[in-house]
């Protein structure tokens, strides 16, 4: 099944305020360090990085590693400057790749 | 996070060891799972944002468009659409079927459109396909009170006694019944963590132990190793007789799915 999101963005924003974006996406993040019960270790299987771009211009970057949570949650902000695209990008293990864009309107 | 909980469990026998028979938690008395969590659990619930629990919603919504089997038919090729089709019917589970004589729960009536309306290969009990539609069939009685189908159908009313029986019967190496703790030590602390009322009306859950989604039968199932006593195959008749008991212990309170849980 492919990767689902929830990505909260504000519809409309006023120009400069600062505006809260979340996302959290669906994936196990299997840390690499476990073992099945029959004994055999797990592969690891993480989203390794997330990176947000608004209007082309990337705004936000993060790194994951091992530690983190299941269906990892994002929350970071911005200032809302122009109307436009926030596109949204998580890459990591085993080709795991997936993308959204939400829409801005920004007066 | 992803350890076993069962020496944990062992201190229960501190407190319920000698408890007198158990009563029924009175009705006006009953409260969620919900009410014993700590504010930012309880707050990842009412986000949909937050709570995890949505992105398999939306993994179900995905699979009820899917056309998928020998019929090439979608679950909304018949039942078109959820919002509307699909609305109180968790509310409603455990019903009467008639194919076996015996009491259905929702993931096996879905099991059912699946491999009959569907002619698909069965989808496993627990796996991420069957409990998605499970939460997303589920999803559609957020907030609506759980029914009382014994009341209804008085066929269901021996499988209703066999799920009490086994819900007052002590069982397993700790030598505990579910009721030791669901009835007579709610809102007391195990090792930490509050003893809920046990009742069944936020699943299937996201359970951050589990860091997935899960059915009742899967918590059913935890509870039980706790207690060391036996579990049983996932879909089998005492995990629906049990599942029957508990809906009908919580009747007129409101499904929450989806829940999350610690
Ligand atoms: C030793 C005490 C104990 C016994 C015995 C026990 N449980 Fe539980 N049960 C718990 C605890 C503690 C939790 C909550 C765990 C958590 O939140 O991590 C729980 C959770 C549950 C829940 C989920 C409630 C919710 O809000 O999500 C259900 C349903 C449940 N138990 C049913 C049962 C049944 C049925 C049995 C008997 C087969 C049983 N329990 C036996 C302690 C017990
Ligand atoms: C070819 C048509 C068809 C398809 C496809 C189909 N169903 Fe059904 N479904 C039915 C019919 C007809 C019934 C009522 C059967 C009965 O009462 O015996 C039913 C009953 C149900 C019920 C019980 C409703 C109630 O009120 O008790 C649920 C839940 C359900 N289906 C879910 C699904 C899901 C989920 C899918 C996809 C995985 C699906 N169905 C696919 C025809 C279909």
């Amino acid at each position: 099944m492919t990767a689902q999101a929830l990505i909260h963005v504000p519809k409309k924003a006023k120009r400069g305020e600062v505006i809260e974006i979340r996302t959290m996406i669906s994936h196990v993040m299997e840390t690499g360090f476990r073992r099945s019960q029959s004994g055999e270790p797990i592969p690891r299987n993480i989203i390794a990085n997330f990176a947000c771009t608004y209007n082309g211009v990337e705004i936000f970057r993060a790194e994951l590693f091992p530690a983190m949570t299941a269906n990892p949650f994002l929350i970071f902000r911005t200032v809302a400057v122009e109307s436009g695209t926030l596109a949204f990008k998580w890459t990591g293990d085993n080709g795991f790749a997936a993308e959204q864009s939400v829409k801005i309107e920004v007066g | 996070m992803r350890a076993a909980r069962g020496p944990v469990l062992a201190a229960a026998f501190l407190f319920a060891a000698g408890a007198a028979p158990a009563a029924e938690v009175p009705l006006p008395e009953r409260r969620s799972g919900y009410d014993f969590m700590g504010p930012q659990t309880r707050g990842m619930q009412d986000d949909d944002m937050a709570n995890p629990g949505m992105l398999s919603v939306l993994d179900g919504a995905a699979a009820w468009e899917r056309k998928t089997g020998a019929a090439g038919k979608a679950c909304a090729d018949c039942h078109r659409d959820a919002r509307q089709s699909m609305k109180g019917v968790a509310a409603r589970y455990p019903r009467f079927d008639e194919a076996t004589g015996r009491p259905i729960d929702l993931e096996g009536r879905i099991a059912r459109c699946r491999t009959e309306r569907q002619q698909a290969p069965p989808l496993a009990r627990e796996s991420r396909e069957l409990v998605a539609l499970a939460v997303y069939v589920a999803h559609q009685s957020r907030g609506l009170p759980v029914e009382d189908m014994v009341e209804k159908d008085a066929r269901l009313r021996p499988f209703l006694e066999a799920g009490r029986s086994q819900f007052e019967r002590r069982q397993g190496q700790l030598d505990l019944s579910c009721a030791q703790c669901h009835n007579d030590n709610w809102g007391k602390s195990l090792a930490g963590n509050p003893v809920p009322q046990g009742h069944p009306t936020g699943y299937p859950i996201y359970r951050l132990e589990w860091q997935s989604v899960g059915s009742l039968q899967r918590r059913l199932r935890n509870c039980l190793i706790g207690m060391r006593a036996e579990s049983y195959e996932f879909g089998a008749p005492e995990y629906v007789d049990l599942t029957l008991y508990l809906m009908w212990r919580a009747r007129g309170m409101k499904i929450e799915t989806p829940g999350v849980r610690p």
